[in-house]
């Protein structure tokens, strides 16, 4: 089974990164209004009860994939 | 006093540290992280570098390896951890201290001599400085911005925890003393029990005086007071 995981940084916490990005495509002529960046992983696991996946899922999110302090996660199936 | 030194792959500050700790008396240990019993330490390093290639999040990938289950029981038992830099994150990674370094504020890697005070000067690594002392000393980050949440910082306050703070030459901590961004100018911090200190700045760099200043000796001092 395949899902992906995507980690964006918490609301209140500052992106410099978005920041800079956000900056450049300004300079490209380019108006948005804001942007933040983020992190994505897919994850195949061998697992075939949907919900137990998504357990484990949940758990490498949260052992080690995202920070809790500053991120947050979405998983989706693929 | 016997102190280990844990070496990932990608350390680059362990041999500066084990120089240091021996030139201060400890009898040091190099101990790879692959190992799963720690050698009976009073003192236990956490040094810097770019610990698996600083993959997924800075020291996130150390802060699972095998020797760090031993880390924790150690710290657990009072045994004295210093984290410096890569190991300051590596602890915020294992949770033995909170909050989380966060990229610089300007993006940039940052490597220079700065200034930083000494907030609190009453516990292990640090009764040999005076209270708000400044000290010159070395830093060398991409990720030092400390950031944590609005309780943990009341916390950090009320009970002391903050252990430095970037300043300028004449003591004064504000914005433009502040090298990275980091919340109220943290450059390092303790845990409730004061025996683990986390911090950005090198003090194994600052021990001798042909090479950089002595600010640095009176962390390892402290530790042998």
């Amino acid at each position: 089974m395949k899902f992906s995981v995507t980690v964006t940084l918490k609301k209140d916490v500052l992106d410099p990164q978005g920041k800079v990005v956000q900056n450049s495509l300004l300079n490209l002529g380019m108006n948005l209004e804001n942007i933040r960046q983020g992190k994505y992983f897919e994850l195949e696991i061998n697992e075939k009860d949907q919900v137990k996946a998504e357990k484990k899922i949940d758990d490498m999110c949260k052992k080690l994939l995202v920070n809790l302090i500053i991120e947050d996660y979405k998983v989706n199936k693929l | 006093m016997k102190s280990s030194v844990i070496v990932f792959p990608g350390s680059n500050c362990d041999r500066d540290i084990g120089v240091a700790l021996e030139k201060m008396q400890f009898k040091n240990q190099m101990i790879w992280h692959k190992e799963t019993k720690l050698p009976k330490s009073d003192l236990i390093v956490l040094p810097g570098g770019f610990s698996y290639g600083d993959y997924l999040r800075s020291g996130a990938i150390a802060g699972k390896s095998l020797i760090i289950d031993e880390v924790v029981k150690a710290a657990n038992d009072g045994c004295l951890i210093l984290g410096i830099c890569n190991g300051f994150q590596i602890l915020t990674e294992t949770g033995l201290l909170k909050g989380t370094l966060l990229r610089n504020k300007n993006l940039k890697f940052i490597n220079k001599d700065i200034q930083i005070k000494v907030i609190n000067n009453k516990t292990k690594f640090s009764n040999k400085y005076k209270k708000n002392q400044v000290l010159k000393i070395n830093i060398a980050h991409n990720e030092g911005n400390y950031f944590t949440d609005s309780k943990h910082l009341q916390d950090l306050k009320e009970n002391n925890l903050i252990a430095f703070k970037y300043c300028d030459r004449k003591g004064s901590v504000n914005d433009q003393s502040n090298p990275n961004g980091s919340l109220e100018n943290i450059a390092g911090i303790y845990n409730s029990n004061k025996n683990i200190l986390g911090m950005m700045p090198h003090p194994e760099r600052m021990v001798d005086e042909l090479i950089s200043n002595t600010d640095g000796i009176n962390l390892f001092s402290s530790l042998l007071n």
